[in-house]
Parts: structure tokens; C-alpha cells; sequence
């Protein structure tokens, strides 16, 4: 895996191949762009926040401010080999669109999202009636920017409705990364490889 | 003077350059005002300039000034474009006012547009009255141009900075930067000439002149010519040209370039104290008793000793026509087409006269034509204005963009 990424992000950046063309959707302040800018990609980003936009571009990247929600309609079909979504699933009002949006933009798409099926989620809700608090989910439920909790299972069942192909899953817990077998209970945090 | 030997000395293999220089160019036909001496280098076109009105204007001379060293291979150029009212004293001293170059905060030695490592070149635009033909120039008949000077475009203006580029033997920009209406020439040279630089970074500006932009420049217009000293325009010569109209004109477009927020913040209801240190007071007449008051109209007065009033005429008509998408088929995208340069695009929260959506506009075009597009709002309490001031968040958004 790369040196200093995050491991979903590290997952991501090991597999994107020198030269392809990228979208990192939601790209915060560039770590992952500037990895893949420096391995040789054509890499962009979309930013929601003005302040990550300027440290991108002060480190050099091409980013846009803007939302998943409302700009992705903005890029022609097929202008890129990976549109990159990490951690922002759950936060875009409608995930259905801006997955359909990114299949539009990218020849295949990297969604990595927290599970909300893991045992310590189901362990808050059932043990203690009040919704998680939990190392990948910090925020309280009134402040937090994740408006659609999706478990593992969800997103497994939703790209089978709509015809999309899981070309590849990874499944982390903590930094590690863990089998498939009851991933949607064991495994705090996904990355999955999709394409039409 | 000792610009132009930097540039020679940063460069032994350039060939000598057909310019007139070094130069004082004293104009011999009274401003608005008052003559306008500008101590730059200057360049008489060798071409005739093949205008957008469908003219070819002779005999251009187009002033400007230079910051920093080219280098050998000449890739080190940076071109830094002037809004409406500004000039090529970008980084040095006005030569009437005295005041330091308008951009000295951005632009010098280690900073975010740093001369230690890039030629920067400031021209004045092609219209303009610091050097550059405009209408207070001579015409081929030996009066001045006044009304008689062809209307130009932005595209014009760019054509003329191409001009330059070549005379100064630089095939390709390292980047063309602007605010406002520098960054409608940073957008009109990118489009127009993808050929000639690298990159372009946009600043509180817009790919065309909406209504409101417009109507704003019209009050302006009609101010000027509504004062009797505008005399159509032919006002060279004779005595004080239209003074009180160009304030006019300057003191309705300063309110465009201030927010809302600012100017609350900087004057609110505050009364003005009178010259002889009389406390200010509601005087029940039209004297200036607010504070904004008072500062407007020095801002329109002292203007009137450094612009002229056909110049605004011109400049603020090229502005109006300004529709880069026009110019190529109506859609935005198609302008960049050919373009292979990285671009960025700031706009300012406060700005409402090139408010954010314009820069949104023209980035989700640039992506529609698979450009290197960067673009961010900044927060600032500025108002249009914001890209000449203290804007923290900028200086490192240019330093970083311009790599």
C-alpha cells in the first residue's frame, strides 16, 4: 500500500494505473490527488469546501469547488477512466443519483463509505437504544454531514438493482484489512470498485 | 530604465528588441484634466492592428512595464492584465499620483508572484491613457483621436498584448493573470490564442457583461457626456475637460466595487468633520455630511487627475461587449476547445458584480471542454475589490496555481 495514505485511500491509489485520467469526488484537501498526480494520473478534484479548494491549489492540483449533488452533471459522459467518491456517499442527498452521475463521468467508479452494519454500530443501537458515536462516525446525530447510513449489504443489494458490476471489494477494520466473509457485520469501513 | 536591463542581462542570447526604449512618453494633449506624463517602455507596433470594428488602426504604441528577468529559454513570463482604471504600474510607482504599484502586494520579490523568478509584464491596454493609443492620441491627421477612435473590444486589447509578447520574442506565457477586467483579457487570450500560455488565472471576473453590469457602466457614460465640458468628446486642448461628469461616472462604479457589508463596516451613518475641525453635522443642505459621501467624492475627484474621460468611455464600452461565448457560436465550452493550458478561477463572496456564479460558469465550461480547470470562492469582506487587498487565502491559491 502507499506510504502515508489512509488505507481506503491507499487501496484506491495502488490500483489506479500511471497515466488514467481521475475525479476524486469529494477530495478534501488533495492527499489522495497528490498521490495520484504524482504517480503520473491526470487527476481533478471536486471539493465542496472553499478552504481545502485553496490548499489543493496551492499544492498545485486542479480541483473545482462545487457538490456531488449538483456538478457532476457539469462533466461531459466518459471523461474519465475513475471517478473517485471516499467518505461522501453518505453525506449527498441523493447517493443513487450521484452513483449513477459518476458511472456516467467515469468508465468505473471507487465508492468507499463508512458500514453502518458493523457489529459496534448494531451494538450502540440495540444496547443502547441511541444512535453511534463511533471512531468512523464521530459526529453527534444532530451535527453529523452523513444523511444516508448505508450498511455493506445495502450497497451490495442497490448496485444489483440498478445493473451495476462490483468489479472489486475491500473491507477495512481499523487500518486492517479483513476477508469478505461477514463483512457487513465485521468490517467497519468498504471500498468498492463498481462499473456499468 | 534599470527593468530593461535586467531583462537584457537575464537574457544574453536575446536578439536586440525592437522597442523605443528606454522612454518618456510626455503625452502633448491635455487628459480630462491634465496631461498624463507615464515613464515606461514603450513599443510602436510594426503592424497595423486588425480590429474586431473591422479597422485596422496604425500605428499602436503600446506602453508597459516589466518586473524580474527572462530567461534564457524564454518560459519565465508571467503577463499580468489591468482592470478598467488600472495601468501598467503594477509593481512600481504611478508616475502622477506617486501612490506604489496597485498590485505591490502580489507582485515582487518572493511573492506569490515572484520576480525573482518570473519576467512579469504589465502593458497598458489598447484604449487606455498611460502610454497606450487610445483616444486622447494623436491621429495620422495630427489632432487627437477623441470620438473619432475606432470602439474596441477585449479581444482588441489581447491582440495588442500578443503585440508585445512578440516583439519581446516570448512564444508562450508561463501564465496571463487578471482581476476583473484583466481576467475577461487572462480569458480572451487563453481562448483566442491557446498557443501562447501555459496557464490563466482569473480573478473576480466574468466570460461577459450581464445587463446589470451594463446599465452601471451606461450611468457612468452618460455622465461623462452629459457634462457640457465633454464637448463630443473633443475636449483636448480646451481648457478642464469633463471633470465633474468622469467623477460622477467613477463615484457610481466605485459603489459596485465595495460590498454592501464593507462599506457599512468602513462609514455606517457616520458624519463627516469639516476641514477646519468643525465636528460633523446633519447641516440641512447638500454638502458632504456622511462620511461615504465625502469619500466618494474625493474618490471621483482624485480619479479625474489620472483618467481620461474617453478612455472611460472606450474601456467601459469594450467591457460591455465582452461575450466570450458569442464569439465563438454561442457556447462557452467552444471557446476553450483548442486550449491545452491549466486555469483557475477566484471569485469573492462579497463580489456582487462578477458575483460567484460567473466563475462557476466558466469552470464548469472549461470541464465541459476537458480543461485543467481549478476554481473557489473565497470568503472576503471586500466586495469586487477583494482581489487588490488583503485576501490571505489568494496570495496562496496565486503562489501555489502559478507553481
Amino acid at each position: 500500500m502507499s506510504g502515508a495514505l489512509r488505507p481506503d485511500l491507499a487501496i484506491i491509489a495502488d490500483r489506479v494505473g500511471a497515466g488514467a485520467r481521475v475525479l476524486d469526488v469529494g477530495c478534501g484537501d488533495g492527499v489522495l490527488l497528490g498521490a495520484l498526480h504524482d504517480k503520473g494520473c491526470d487527476a481533478r478534484g471536486l471539493e465542496l469546501d472553499a478552504h481545502n479548494v485553496a490548499e489543493c491549489v496551492a499544492r498545485g492540483l486542479s480541483v473545482i469547488q462545487g457538490d456531488a449533488d449538483a456538478d457532476l452533471a457539469f462533466y461531459p459522459d466518459g471523461s474519465f477512466d475513475y471517478a473517485i467518491l471516499s467518505q461522501t456517499l453518505q453525506t449527498t442527498k441523493r447517493p443513487d443519483k450521484v452513483l449513477d452521475e459518476l458511472l456516467r463521468v467515469g468508465r468505473r467508479a471507487f465508492v468507499s463509505f463508512p458500514n453502518f452494519g458493523h457489529w459496534r454500530v448494531r451494538a450502540s443501537l440495540l444496547w443502547n437504544g441511541r444512535m453511534p458515536v463511533t471512531r468512523l462516525l464521530p459526529v453527534a446525530w444532530y451535527e453529523t454531514p452523513n444523511i444516508h447510513h448505508l450498511t455493506i449489504n445495502d450497497f451490495r443489494a442497490h448496485v444489483e438493482d440498478r445493473g451495476i458490476v462490483v468489479e472489486g471489494a475491500w473491507f477495512l477494520t481499523g487500518d486492517q484489512l479483513t476477508g469478505a466473509s461477514a463483512a457487513n457485520f465485521r468490517a467497519e469501513h468498504a471500498v468498492f470498485l463498481i462499473s456499468r | 530604465m534599470h527593468r530593461q536591463k535586467e531583462m537584457r542581462g537575464g537574457c544574453p542570447c536575446a536578439p536586440p528588441l525592437p522597442l523605443t526604449c528606454p522612454v518618456i512618453v510626455t503625452n502633448p494633449h491635455p487628459m480630462a484634466t491634465a496631461p498624463l506624463p507615464a515613464a515606461s517602455q514603450v513599443l510602436d507596433l510594426p503592424e497595423p492592428l486588425s480590429l474586431d470594428g473591422g479597422q485596422r488602426l496604425e500605428n499602436v504604441r503600446v506602453a508597459f512595464e516589466t518586473y524580474g528577468a527572462l530567461n534564457a529559454d524564454r518560459s519565465n513570463a508571467i503577463l499580468v492584465c489591468h482592470a478598467l482604471t488600472g495601468d501598467q504600474y503594477l509593481a512600481s510607482p504611478h508616475p502622477i499620483t506617486g501612490k506604489p504599484g496597485w498590485w505591490l502586494r502580489m507582485v515582487g520579490p518572493g511573492k506569490p508572484i515572484d520576480t525573482d523568478r518570473y519576467f512579469v509584464i504589465c502593458a497598458n491596454v489598447l484604449g487606455s491613457c498611460l502610454g497606450t493609443t487610445g483616444p486622447a492620441s494623436t491621429a495620422p491627421d495630427g489632432a487627437p483621436w477623441a470620438m473619432r477612435f475606432p470602439v474596441i473590444t477585449i479581444r482588441d486589447m489581447v491582440r495588442g498584448h500578443v503585440a508585445l509578447l512578440d516583439a519581446l520574442g516570448i512564444a508562450r506565457l508561463h501564465a496571463v493573470v487578471g482581476g476583473s477586467m484583466g481576467g475577461m483579457q487572462a480569458l480572451s487570450l487563453a481562448a483566442n490564442f491557446p498557443d501562447r500560455t501555459d496557464a490563466a488565472l482569473v480573478i473576480a471576473s466574468t466570460a461577459r457583461h450581464s445587463a446589470q453590469n451594463i446599465a452601471f457602466h451606461e450611468v457612468g457614460r452618460q455622465a461623462i457626456m452629459a457634462d457640457p465640458k465633454w464637448q463630443d468628446g473633443d475636449y483636448y486642448g480646451h481648457g478642464k475637460g469633463p471633470d465633474k461628469g468622469l467623477a460622477v461616472a467613477r463615484m457610481a462604479a466605485h459603489i459596485t466595487y465595495l460590498s454592501e457589508e464593507g462599506m457599512h463596516e468602513k462609514f455606517g451613518r457616520n458624519l463627516q468633520d469639516r476641514p477646519d475641525g468643525t465636528p460633523g453635522a446633519k447641516t440641512f443642505g447638500f454638502d458632504a455630511d456622511f462620511q461615504v459621501e465625502s469619500y466618494l467624492r474625493h474618490q471621483g475627484l482624485s480619479f479625474t487627475d489620472r483618467f481620461d474621460a474617453n478612455s472611460y468611455l472606450y474601456i467601459t464600452r469594450a467591457m460591455d461587449y465582452f461575450d466570450l461565448a458569442e464569439e465563438h457560436g454561442g457556447r462557452l465550452a467552444d471557446a476553450f476547445a483548442a486550449s491545452k493550458a491549466r486555469f483557475c478561477l477566484v471569485s469573492f463572496d462579497t463580489d456582487w458584480l462578477y458575483p460567484t456564479a460567473e466563475s462557476r460558469g466558466i469552470a464548469h465550461a472549461l470541464n465541459a471542454a476537458g480543461c485543467r480547470v481549478s476554481f473557489m470562492e473565497l470568503s472576503a469582506p471586500f466586495g469586487h475589490d477583494s482581489f487588490l487587498l488583503d485576501v490571505p487565502a489568494l496570495d496562496r491559491v496565486v503562489r501555489g496555481f502559478l507553481g
